[in-house]
């Protein structure tokens, strides 16, 4: 059940959506696709219109939104920046897949108090903002004692969309926003880039426009989702899309049809995805009355001490020993840690590290630092434990080998160490949410094609530690990219807010050197906090 | 906090000298039992130096956490043992320039906990205001 609007939300990477059945007027020709540098004269000769800006952004997510922010407030005027995209609003995407992976905007996120996308100075953050307008020490006292007696204070979805809307009126971002569907991005002879946008139908009296520009940013989120082969196989061979779901499409009905019938429901994956989906599935029957049986399977379980290997017990690559100072706690099947990466990846001693880290080795601490993780938190250790005390929370540990129907229901063939051994369901949720390779997104297969983008250790684009995309300099032109995408780089945290902010520093740094944008100094970044504040412009 | 070893002496050095040099000069004089500045600066060094081995304490203790950080609460109550051991050595007349038993306690005690606390409240937000890149570096200033 893909809702027909998230069709516009997540990208399609379907061909139909980026070529024109028929030839129109400013289309891309056989020759400028084949070609990997483009001139001027190329791109007017197939009657592409050509408007010149100094800076675009691709994607117009929150990636795109945290980079333009930065570079307002470094003094860039909003005639010099073109945000490209299909969003109307850059929470869009975001607001999307958060609802749906039940994070609906009163709920909370899983990103700190200080990660705060509206805000370049994380200060004062969300907690400290929310605390002291109502005046509640009980969350005071949280964001003084977390994560020791408390688990870590997170803001809720809708204050996040409301402050980014408070900053996106601030900075005159829909004075930049073009929206469109970015094609392809390719290098100019004699320095800079062609970004060709596809706009939405009638907005154009062409098929394309290109925006020559000396920076280009790349921030287009996931390149795509990655189905479970067997899931997959199921959904098409049986037609079956309604008892089978991902936890990123909405599967709204999935939860209405248990609150009717009494039923089993096999949820997958040991991600936070799976503790928020948990989370809906027992709330709904310890406050609403449905009647839900819940298998949770587990590929990897974790009983103890962990790192990105598996348990401490398990055997390492080469033999290793797991390490005293890399430990993580774990239990119960789940590996626990506040946030997707362990803290300090964003700011400390694992961001200093990592940075200095290429090739093998830093493939290897994103092993040990990575692996599937959620945070603990009181409730859900609340709600699991009242389910396995009263039997209708059970764990498997295994593989599924198949899946076949029964009737309405499904039967999973589940590898386990004592066997094979058959789970009837009603409803199978899918959260082991993996991504997929970075070729599936059209505009990111082209860059490696023709835009002389490599791929770093873990096989996503390789940026250095300003975001540069390197190996596709254009004379004085740079490119970034920011984002999932980027993941495996010399910073790991990428694809969260923060990680965001953190390449949107690097990058408004090294614009700044190539003349783009004023430092952003003590004295800049204070008067500016100051604009922030009174919510003027900056 | 988010600290390197390199970030906590930088920000350690900057936060005393700033703040502990300015409260100082603005306390000392309405302090109880009227302490000299001379006292009152030699102990804000004595804080100081100090600070430099209890953060390579810090940073050894930090080792053991999964996350490599430094919860906020940690840089509060990090102010119980390290006042204690400063009016110990003031205390006994173990600090260069002070004798022993000539500092009033309550000087002492309310110099630093102002200063602990205006130096706690800062490093947890408004320092990142002038300076945005000091949190994603380990707390490094320069
Ligand atoms: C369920 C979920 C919860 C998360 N929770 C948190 C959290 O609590 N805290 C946190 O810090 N992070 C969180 N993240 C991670 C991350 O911060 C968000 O996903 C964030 O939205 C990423 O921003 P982005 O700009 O990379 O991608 P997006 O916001 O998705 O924006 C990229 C957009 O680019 C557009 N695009 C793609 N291709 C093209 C093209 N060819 N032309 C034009 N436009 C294109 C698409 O419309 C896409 O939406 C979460 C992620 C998920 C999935």
């Amino acid at each position: 059940m893909i809702e027909p609007s998230a069709a516009s939300v997540v990208p399609s990477t379907d061909p139909s959506t980026y070529l024109p059945a028929q030839a129109i007027t400013g289309d891309l020709t056989d020759q400028l696709l084949e070609t990997d540098f483009w001139t001027d004269e190329m791109v007017a000769g197939a009657g592409i219109p050509i408007i010149d800006v100094p800076f675009v952004t691709v994607g117009s997510g929150i990636g795109s939104f945290v980079t333009v922010d930065y570079l307002r407030i470094a003094g860039v005027p909003t005639s010099q920046i073109r945000v490209l995209g299909a969003l109307d609003k850059p929470w869009q995407t975001y607001e999307y897949l958060t609802r749906v992976s039940q994070v609906p905007r009163p709920e909370r996120l899983r990103s700190d108090s200080a990660s705060r996308p509206d805000n370049i100075w994380g200060f004062p953050s969300y907690g400290f903002a929310e605390g002291v307008r109502k005046f509640n020490l009980k969350i005071l006292w949280q964001l003084f004692s977390e994560p020791i007696f408390a688990d870590y204070y997170t803001p809720k979805a809708g204050n996040a969309f409301e402050q980014l809307e408070r900053e996106k009126n601030r900075i005159g971002y829909d004075e930049m926003l073009v929206k469109g569907l970015v094609r392809v991005v390719r290098r100019r002879y004699g320095g800079g880039y062609f970004t060709i946008l596809t706009p939405p139908e009638g907005a154009s009296a062409t098929k394309r426009v290109a925006f020559r520009s000396q920076y280009v940013h790349v921030a287009v989120g996931y390149p795509g989702l990655k189905f479970l082969p067997e899931l997959q196989r199921y959904r098409t061979e049986n037609n079956d899309y309604r008892h089978i779901v991902n936890a990123y499409e909405a599967h709204e009905h999935v939860y209405e049809r248990l609150m009717q019938v009494p039923s089993t429901v096999v949820v997958r994956g040991g991600g936070i995805v799976a503790s928020r989906v948990l989370q809906r599935l027992m709330d709904d029957r310890l406050l609403h009355g449905a009647q839900t049986n819940i298998v949770h399977l587990f590929r990897t379980y974790i009983n103890g001490p962990n790192d990105g290997y598996g348990n401490e017990g398990d055997p390492r690559p080469g033999g290793g020993k797991p390490r005293m100072f890399m430990r993580r706690r774990g239990g119960d099947g789940w590996a626990y840690q506040g946030f997707n990466y362990p803290k300090s990846v964003w700011g400390g001693q694992l961001k200093a590290q990592v940075r200095k880290l290429d090739g093998e080795q830093r493939a290897e601490i994103y092993k040990r630092m990575g692996g599937t993780n959620t945070p603990w938190r009181k409730l859900w250790q609340k709600q699991m434990n009242q389910g396995r005390r009263e039997g209708w929370y059970t764990c498997v540990v295994g593989a599924v080998e198949d899946m076949q129907p029964n009737g309405e229901r499904i039967v999973n063939q589940v590898r386990t160490a004592q066997g094979t051994i058959p789970i009837e369901a009603d409803f199978v949720i899918d959260c082991t949410g993996l991504e997929a390779d970075i070729a599936e997104h059209r505009l990111l297969k082209d860059l490696l094609e023709h835009g002389g983008v490599t791929r770093n250790p873990v096989g996503r684009l390789n940026v250095d530690r300003s975001f540069e995309l390197i190996g596709t300099a254009s004379g004085a032109g740079a490119m970034y990219a920011s984002g999932s995408s980027t993941l495996g780089g010399y910073f790991p945290g990428v694809d969260t807010f923060l990680g965001l902010q953190v390449a949107a520093q690097e990058i408004q740094a090294d614009l700044r050197k190539r003349g783009f944008g004023k430092r952003i100094g003590p004295v800049r970044s204070t008067v500016q906090w100051w604009k922030w504040l009174a919510g003027s412009a900056p | 906090m988010l600290p390197t070893l390199n970030g906590r002496l930088q920000t350690r050095i900057f936060m005393l000298v700033v703040f502990g040099g300015l409260i100082t000069l603005v306390l000392t004089p309405i302090l109880p039992d009227d302490p000299d500045y001379k006292t009152t600066y030699i102990i804000l060094a004595t804080v100081l130096v100090l600070g430099i081995i209890w953060e390579l304490i810090y940073h050894g203790i930090q080792q053991f956490r999964w996350e490599k950080d430094w919860p906020t609460m940690f840089g509060l109550i990090t102010a119980i043992n390290e006042g204690a051991l400063v009016w110990l050595l003031v205390d006994i007349g173990a600090v260069p320039g002070i004798d022993a038993d000539s500092v009033p306690f309550w000087a002492f005690f309310i110099d630093f906990s102002v200063i602990w606390f205006v130096v706690w409240i800062w490093t947890n937000g408004p320092m990142r205001v002038p300076f945005i890149r000091w949190r994603f570096f380990g707390g490094r200033i320069i």
